[in-house]
């Protein structure tokens, strides 16, 4: 079916917008920038845990008149980085509670001073006792945040989860378990800022949302709305890793800059960023499951657990999102979840592609398969018979009004990777090849947007405007950083308004020019910013038409003409569109219930796994992934998000650690914290099925994190499936298969299907 | 860069000599500076990227002398009499060459970070293995890190800049419309 047929741009693989410039090295990253003058900025940071600050001395042999020194003291405004709660300093002021906690900054106009610098401010503690993990955190061995160490929790409840064991069939329980993972951008964070008294602050800088720099900045500098800009560069990666840091880093940056009155840039280098900055938040999550005796779900007991590190940042509403994605895609007529996230004295945890969901999918969907071992039901056959349907409620008894097709993605699924004939094949093979392969499946859902009430709290504002030179500009704040904001807004604009792909131009992502129409996370931009967007454009025309003489049907030049007559009447020409949530919409925040989403990309994917007994290295040597996420608008994004997904899942499952050793990650190199490869990442094939959701823009749903939820249980379903042993904690290093596979002899032969 | 187009030298250090895209350059810098920083902070060819400072991640990489090299790891010095080429130096005459017009088409850049260094490695790879397969594509690439793509789309790219003739087209992804009465 051609997917084309109503549309001309949406739909097509135009070429991305700023490709050319990527391409020949003229993309202008913030370290390809300077400014007069410019200074440079480094951090002194905690070297322990948990302590406080005795005292601060400068040794005499650098003369300390050529740096300039900010401290918490030089903060006029609060001492708080402004985020959702107000907990985390800007700079610690006598007490640190995590390594590499921000304490003092320096700037000097040589940057090959600094190293030399930071080693010459010699910081005194009184060290205290820290917590390293959710189990010393939860027992409150030392409350080291609020009264009790909870930075949020939740609970979740549909019917009566405590009258179901009596008759069940089956109760199976299981505890699962995921360590922190880093971004891992290749381009490292990094700001400049500049300040003066008539301007206020201005920083430019890698990020994913500018407005939450902005008002960060507001915070520490108590300034008004007229005196902050903030503008995003080039940005080298993200994945949610620039979503809360760069606040901080802006912050320090523009304090700098203000007492040296140079602008000062900060970039920091790998070790510091790997070191320094937010990972995604390790969990641990048991499961308590009752079926009937034909492996029908009865019941859901969820107990959900995260380290949120020191200080609260966004783990609040990772917590959500992971609560909302814990019993996957399934009806189960009674749920119990109980999310909590502890406070630790690691580095804080943020945002990561998936946000909670990957965390909750993988014990969600691993605890499918042992499932599926108790009851010995074929683990498709178990998924199958649990499904949501269209008409039917999730656990926030979220009615689905939309079609849902997991039955197809499935059975598309099986059949493109061959799935039961290979599992045959396998199980014969395996009796006696050293290396043994199995299949894995995992089912998944992933919500587009902010949760719950979320996007109405957003109000967010975006639209297009019509330069002097007939330019159509869209006016977002939503940034580009690889995912494609650039060229699909551009093409739903040049779609809605009847021109050409390249009669369109994104204007500056800058705060002084682009209003707030939201963050650029949770994949948000193609349904909700997108949806504004096509809203504003059939405004404009609406606009047109009656006054400036546009016809019921237009060619681009009419369009064109249209907009220079309505220019020389009333000058500026513009349209705005304000955030309306879809008809029927209904959220209880205290409850959690109702819509958590306004929609849900669906997807099934397989991974083939050949896991060597004599090596204990697993191998995912085969991917498919089948997904439901509404419109594709760009086939060629679209398949890059999801393989671009699949490989960060790949790592997540199999060889990403985060190393800490009292508080402190201790491989922060790229050459001990090891992502997947060229040589590591297998065929991936990518399968979109598509229904146009009506309210996301050219019915598009989000798709950016979806492709992180289900990687990491299907692979490590597949190593069950291989070997016979169950493996419930990622990553799966070579180490922990020999440990498991070693003492365990195989519970029982793999199943045939 | 001045008027008359020199670099920005310091008389203290001894001249270093090379070319780089084809073009006559002399530094007066420390010869242990890193290559990378000479390219970028006295050259101002900034194309060239910083992802690790160690050799790792490739986004620094450089063809140098015919060799792909991390220019992280490259004190100046090595470079004396070399000729190097840039990512500035692929692009002719303002059009974008096979391999980065592949690129373009086949999505095998995202964010733009990797790209430099990763158009160096296939520009070497190709340079000496102008047909690869796809295990040669994959193992020319492998000391290049990319978050963004999973190296898919780059494989594809680099397979369609080796010609029509030689390589299938980057197959897009199977896309099915599913109607559904409203």
């Amino acid at each position: 079916m051609n997917t084309h047929a109503t549309t001309r741009i949406v739909g097509a693989p135009v070429p991305r917008k700023e490709g050319v410039d990527k391409l020949v090295g003229r993309a202008c990253y913030v370290d390809d920038m300077e400014r007069e003058g410019m200074w440079y900025g480094a951090t002194v940071r905690s070297t322990i845990p948990r302590g406080l600050i005795r005292s601060i001395a400068f040794d005499r042999r650098i003369d300390w008149s050529e740096f300039t020194v900010v401290t918490a003291a030089d903060i006029g405004g609060e001492n708080i980085i402004q985020l959702i709660v107000a907990d985390q300093p800007c700079l610690a002021d006598g007490k640190v509670n995590h390594c590499e906690e921000p304490i003092l900054l320096l700037a000097h106009p040589d940057r090959h001073k600094l190293r030399e610098a930071i080693g010459g401010v010699k910081i005194e503690y009184d060290p205290l006792p820290p917590v390293f993990s959710i189990e010393e955190s939860e027992r409150q061995d030392q409350v080291v945040w609020g009264a009790d160490n909870l930075l949020k929790s939740f609970l979740l409840e549909k019917g009566d989860v405590d009258s179901a064991w009596a008759g069940a069939a089956h109760i199976v329980e299981g505890e699962y378990r995921t360590g922190a993972q880093e971004h891992l951008y290749i381009e490292n964070q990094g700001v400049i800022a500049e300040y003066s008294a008539e301007d206020g602050v201005t920083v430019w800088g890698s990020l994913q949302c500018p407005y939450y720099v902005f008002k960060a900045l507001r915070g520490i500098f108590d300034l008004p709305e007229d005196k902050v800009r903030v503008v995003q560069t080039e940005t080298g990666g993200a994945f949610g890793g620039k979503e809360d840091y760069p606040s901080v880093l802006a912050c320090h940056a523009a304090l700098l800059a203000k007492k040296s009155g140079h602008p000062v840039k900060m970039v920091y280098d790998r070790m510091e960023d790997l070191a320094a900055t937010t990972k995604r938040h390790p969990a641990r999550v048991r499961h308590r499951t009752a079926l009937d005796k034909d492996g029908k779900l009865l019941a859901i007991e969820i107990h959900l657990d995260t380290d949120g590190g020191a200080y609260s940042t966004l783990s609040s509403t990772v917590l959500s999102r992971a609560t909302l994605h814990s019993t996957g895609p399934y009806l189960c007529p009674n749920v119990r979840v109980r999310a909590c996230s502890w406070a630790t004295n690691h580095v804080p945890y943020g945002a990561f592609r998936g946000f909670g969901a990957p965390q909750a999918v993988f014990a969600m969907e691993r605890h499918m398969d042992e499932i599926a071992a108790v009851t010995g039901m074929d683990p498709v056959d178990l998924r199958r018979k649990n499904f949501l349907h269209e008409g039917e409620t999730n656990a926030t008894e979220q009615l689905m009004r939309e079609p849902i097709i997991l039955d197809k993605l499935l059975d598309r699924a099986l059949q493109e990777c061959d799935y039961y004939s290979k599992r045959l094949q396998f199980a014969r093979e395996n009796t006696r090849n050293p290396v043994k392969r199995g299949m894995g499946i995992a089912a998944f859902y992933h919500g587009s947007g902010f949760t719950g009430s979320g996007e109405v709290y957003l109000n967010s504002l975006a639209g297009v405007d019509v330069t002097p030179e007939g330019k159509v500009r869209v006016l977002v704040s939503n940034t580009e950083f690889g995912q494609g904001t650039n060229t699909i807004l551009t093409q739903i604009a040049s779609e809605a308004l009847g021109i050409e792909y390249s009669d369109v131009t994104m204007a500056a992502p800058d705060t002084d020019m682009v209003p707030n129409s939201g963050p650029t996370v949770a994949s948000r931009t193609s349904m909700v910013v997108g949806r504004l967007i096509e809203r504003a454009c059939q405004q404009l025309i609406s606009l047109l038409r009656e006054q400036a003489g546009l016809g019921a049907k237009h060619t681009r030049e009419e369009f064109l003409a249209a907009c220079e007559r309505y220019r020389a009447a009333h000058g500026e020409l513009s349209s705005m569109c304000r955030y309306e949530a879809p008809p029927g919409i209904y959220w209880d925040d205290q409850k959690y219930r109702g819509e958590a989403y306004g929609a849900y990309a669906w997807a099934i994917y397989v991974a083939q796994v050949a896991v060597d007994t004599v090596t204990y290295s697993a191998e995912v040597e085969d991917f498919w992934a089948v997904q439901e996420v509404g419109r594709v608008l760009h086939p060629v994004l679209a398949a890059g998000q999801i393989e671009g997904g699949i490989a960060q899942g790949i790592g997540y499952a199999l060889y990403e650690k985060v190393v800490l050793d009292g508080g402190r990650m201790t491989n922060n190199q790229m050459t001990n914290y090891i992502m997947p490869t060229a040589e590591d990442v297998p065929p991936i094939h990518v399968y979109f099925e598509q229904i146009p959701f009506r309210y996301g823009g050219f019915g598009a749903k989000g798709l950016g994190e979806l492709p992180h939820d289900g990687p990491a249980p299907a692979i490590l379903n597949a190593i069950r499936d291989a070997t016979g042993v169950s493996f419930n904690s990622i990553p799966l290093l070579p180490e922990d298969l020999y440990a498991g596979l070693a003492a365990s002899q195989p519970v029982e032969e793999p199943a045939l299907p | 860069m001045n008027a008359n187009g020199k670099a920005r030298t310091d008389a203290h250090w001894p001249a270093i000599r090379f070319t780089v895209n084809g073009e006559n350059r002399t530094v007066n810098v420390p010869p242990m500076k890193r290559l990378l920083d000479v390219l970028r902070e006295d050259l101002h060819l900034t194309g060239t990227k910083e992802g690790c400072g160690e050799g790792e991640c490739g986004s620094c990489s450089v063809r140098m002398n015919d060799e792909l090299v991390n220019s992280c790891l490259v004190p100046v010095l090595q470079a004396a009499n070399a000729e190097i080429q840039t990512v500035e130096g692929l692009a002719l005459d303002g059009e974008l060459n096979p391999l980065q017009e592949a690129f373009l088409q086949n999505g095998g850049a995202q964010c733009g970070i990797c790209t430099p260094g990763m158009l160096m490695a296939a520009a070497q790879l190709l340079a000496h293995s102008p047909h690869p397969s796809e295990a040669e594509i994959r193992e020319g690439l492998a000391g290049n890190l990319c978050r963004c793509t999973g190296f898919v789309r780059i494989f594809a790219s680099v397979a369609a800049a080796v010609g029509a003739a030689e390589s299938e087209p980057a197959k897009e992804p199977a896309m099915e419309q599913t109607h559904h009465a409203r």
